[in-house]
């Protein structure tokens, strides 16, 4: 093949891309991930979903995927790379491909992207996240409950608006049942890095939190928890059960598979579009892992109950009165927090100590 | 019984040969490997090494062969001059991502203002300073202080991350980006941004200077007084003491060069490539280049074809990792392999083997 343009190797996809459509060929659907399949945590579940996708359709899909892609250059590479071979539909899953993916998406037209937790689309590109903070408010009950010390240690990745929202709704919710409870926050800067993930828990558990909320991909803080005894944890993006039932009490897990296989399916059927798609308990984008026999009845119930009011509708996490950590109002009596605010979320809620790093 | 009789002068035949022995026995090691994954090794290789230059897609991934080698030979061969004098800077990696923070920070204050003749030839001279000057740190501290250069200037390297996060949250980060870390996109501003020169080639400034780096350096060393003396000392410090060597002036001259091509490859990242200042913006250029500047020789043609076929490995393994399935530690693994075989056959550039009993000790 003689040197081309993208846009043309492009036009020529398109072309394949209207084969299938009659049959001839499968659906190629490509995932990038941030992380190694193996991570046990957020990638490992995007994964699960893939595999989902090729149960579903058999052999009228083909899917591929890039494990431990870094989130810059290297991305618009392995982008450029799925499309190039022919993948009709990418799921690029993390936050830092949103550029990469814009790019890569406005030199091939006729193949759909779905870009995870970012906030630009275009004609070819969906945006899709879940609402996480739905069970960070039912981490936030077990966790007030449970802790000792009444200190908590949240291991946070990127200062970015999906983790502020995670930290303000478990810390509301902790503090509703526990008025005494206390937050300590470190910024791990990394979504996987299990050495750095355990060092944060242990200093974490040796500053006297005896619970341990992650938003990092690896097991190595369930480790660290279960090697110092007495600590509480929770499944992060995945069950994390063979941690259960101590250290890992519960979970929240992100259950891609329903939404990878309608988006397949959309594309098979002709009838994709860009969207932006904010799924939480109700729709079944989260789950909240098995509540596990180290928590007492009356918590667990508890903790049902909010999860189960959550779900249909009668209960919204990030409900006033609130204040922001300035002492500011953010939410009178009875006022539900709006998407787009939540969308944006950069700064911390009333009680909350530290800065959010900038 | 096989001995290892040292030569007398190192082989300068095997130390053409071993570079394409340790790759032959890396296919052959790797691809062994790749079969006991269940793949057909021979695909494996081919994707690797084959495809990306001559498979129907080769249109793409040559100019992405130059995007990836670019920053990595830049850095090689400002390391390599230190490294024949026996001076160690072990943190182009810091140096980079200075350049890359300093060359943005002077675009993203000018923006939106559009001035290309001015704005980005003043990007390139702040990139080139900030890798500079982060390198003069462990430099000064050597020739005051005698302190040990490796460990400055490896340090510094996690200082330049902290540094680096704290901009992409805050001096730097977008005003209109929603709330997320990471400075504007400079690929998109017209006037600060390191566009390929020709579309789709893949070529942009950074691969221009990183040849202009390569032509220097060999000039340098085959006709320039530095390049002698920067050799004389490496080979036999104390006579180039005696024939006027100045070592402080040599140490500055050493890492404040590679400092500044390392900053410039990090400007020419940042504005290009990457786009942006974010938290993770670098990936290990500083450190890669290292093993490139060995491999190479210290030899800035061999550094060249070094910075290539490292860019090669890492394209042909995206490729063979998301083609065929691989798992990306089967990739690592097998750039594992070629380094390690280099260095094993290196051997053979020093020393010759003799069959037989152990007459010769």
């Amino acid at each position: 093949m003689k040197r081309r343009t993208l846009i043309a190797a492009a036009a020529a996809l398109a072309m394949g891309g209207s084969a299938f459509a009659a049959g001839h060929e499968p659906l190629k659907v490509g995932f990038i991930y941030v992380g190694p399949i193996g991570d046990g945590g957020w990638t490992y579940e995007h994964d699960k979903g893939r595999l989902a996708v090729e149960a579903e359709f058999g052999d009228k899909v083909e899917t591929v995927y890039q494990e431990n892609v870094p989130e810059g250059a290297d991305a618009e590479r392995a982008m450029t790379q799925m499309a190039l071979q022919g993948a009709d539909l990418i799921f690029t899953t993390s936050f830092g491909y949103m550029d990469p993916t814009i790019n890569v998406a406005a030199k091939f037209p006729d193949v759909k992207f779905e870009h995870a937790t970012g906030y630009k689309r275009a004609d070819n590109v969906s945006t899709y996240s879940a609402r996480f903070y739905e069970g960070r408010a039912v981490q936030g009950i077990i966790a007030g409950h449970m802790t000792k010390t009444n200190k908590i240690g949240y291991i946070a990745s990127f200062p970015i608006p999906e983790v502020i929202r995670g930290i303000n709704s478990a810390y509301i919710h902790a503090k509703k049942v526990n008025p005494d409870v206390e937050f300590s926050i470190v910024w791990a800067f990394t979504w996987f890095d299990p050495a750095k993930e355990a060092d944060a828990a242990t200093a974490l558990i040796e500053q006297g939190a005896d619970v341990i909320l992650q938003h990092t991909d690896s097991t190595a803080p369930q480790a660290a928890a279960e090697s110092a005894g007495n600590v509480i944890t929770f499944g992060q993006a995945s069950d994390m059960s063979e941690y259960a039932p101590m250290p890992r009490v519960s979970s929240i897990i992100d259950d891609w598979a329903p939404y990878y296989i309608a988006r397949t399916k959309a594309v098979m059927d002709g009838t994709w579009a860009s969207v932006d798609t904010w799924d939480g308990i109700g729709a079944g984008m989260v789950g909240i892992g098995e509540i596990s026999d180290a928590v007492p009845a009356d918590v667990k119930a508890e903790a049902e109950a909010l999860r189960d009011a959550i779900a249909d509708g009668s209960y919204q996490p990030f409900t006033g009165p609130i204040n922001k950590q300035d002492g500011s109002v953010w939410l009178a009596e009875g006022e539900t927090a709006d998407d787009g605010t939540l969308a944006g979320m950069d700064f911390y809620v009333e009680g909350l100590t530290g800065d959010i790093p900038q | 019984m096989i001995h290892l009789v040292k030569r007398p002068q190192p082989s300068r035949a095997w130390s053409y040969a071993t570079p394409v022995l340790a790759v032959l026995m890396t296919m052959v090691a790797g691809g062994a490997m790749f079969a006991a994954l269940g793949k057909d090794p021979v695909e494996v290789i081919r994707t690797i090494f084959w495809d990306p230059l001559f498979g129907e897609f080769a249109f793409y991934f040559r100019g992405q062969l130059l995007v990836k080698a670019a920053p990595l030979i830049l850095i090689a061969v400002g390391l390599s001059l230190g490294f024949k004098a026996g001076i160690w800077n072990i943190g182009a990696e810091g140096q980079y991502i200075l350049g890359a923070i300093c060359g943005a920070a002077v675009g993203l204050a000018f923006y939106p203002m559009e001035a290309r003749w001015l704005i980005f030839p003043l990007m390139i001279i702040a990139g080139a300073l900030g890798g500079w000057a982060w390198a003069m740190i462990p430099a000064i501290l050597k020739t005051r202080f005698n302190t040990n250069e490796i460990l400055v200037s490896l340090l510094l390297v996690y200082v330049a991350e902290q540094l680096l996060a704290k901009m992409a949250l805050g001096a730097l980060r977008n005003p209109d980006g929603a709330g997320f870390p990471g400075s504007r996109n400079l690929s998109q501003y017209a006037s600060a941004s390191n566009p390929e020169l020709i579309a789709g080639s893949g070529m942009h400034w950074g691969v221009v200077a990183a040849l202009i780096a390569v032509i220097f350096g060999y000039v340098l060393f085959a006709r320039h007084m530095w390049g002698f003396q920067i050799r004389l000392t490496g080979e036999s410090p104390r006579a180039a003491r005696f024939g006027g060597v100045k070592p402080t002036r040599l140490v500055i001259f050493c890492l404040g060069v590679s400092g500044a091509l390392a900053g410039l490859a990090g400007l020419f990242e940042v504005a290009g490539p990457a786009g942006q200042i974010s938290i993770d913006f670098n990936v290990g250029y500083g450190f890669t280049a290292i093993i490139v500047a060995f491999l190479g020789r210290l030899h800035p043609v061999g550094i060249l074809l070094a910075g290539l076929l490292m860019a090669l490995t890492y394209i042909g393994g995206e490729a063979a990792a998301s083609n065929l399935g691989l798992p990306s530690a089967a990739i690592q693994a097998f750039q594992g392999m070629l380094l390690f075989f280099l260095l094993a056959v290196d051997v053979l550039t020093n020393y010759s083997l003799r069959f037989g009993k152990g007459e010769v000790a």
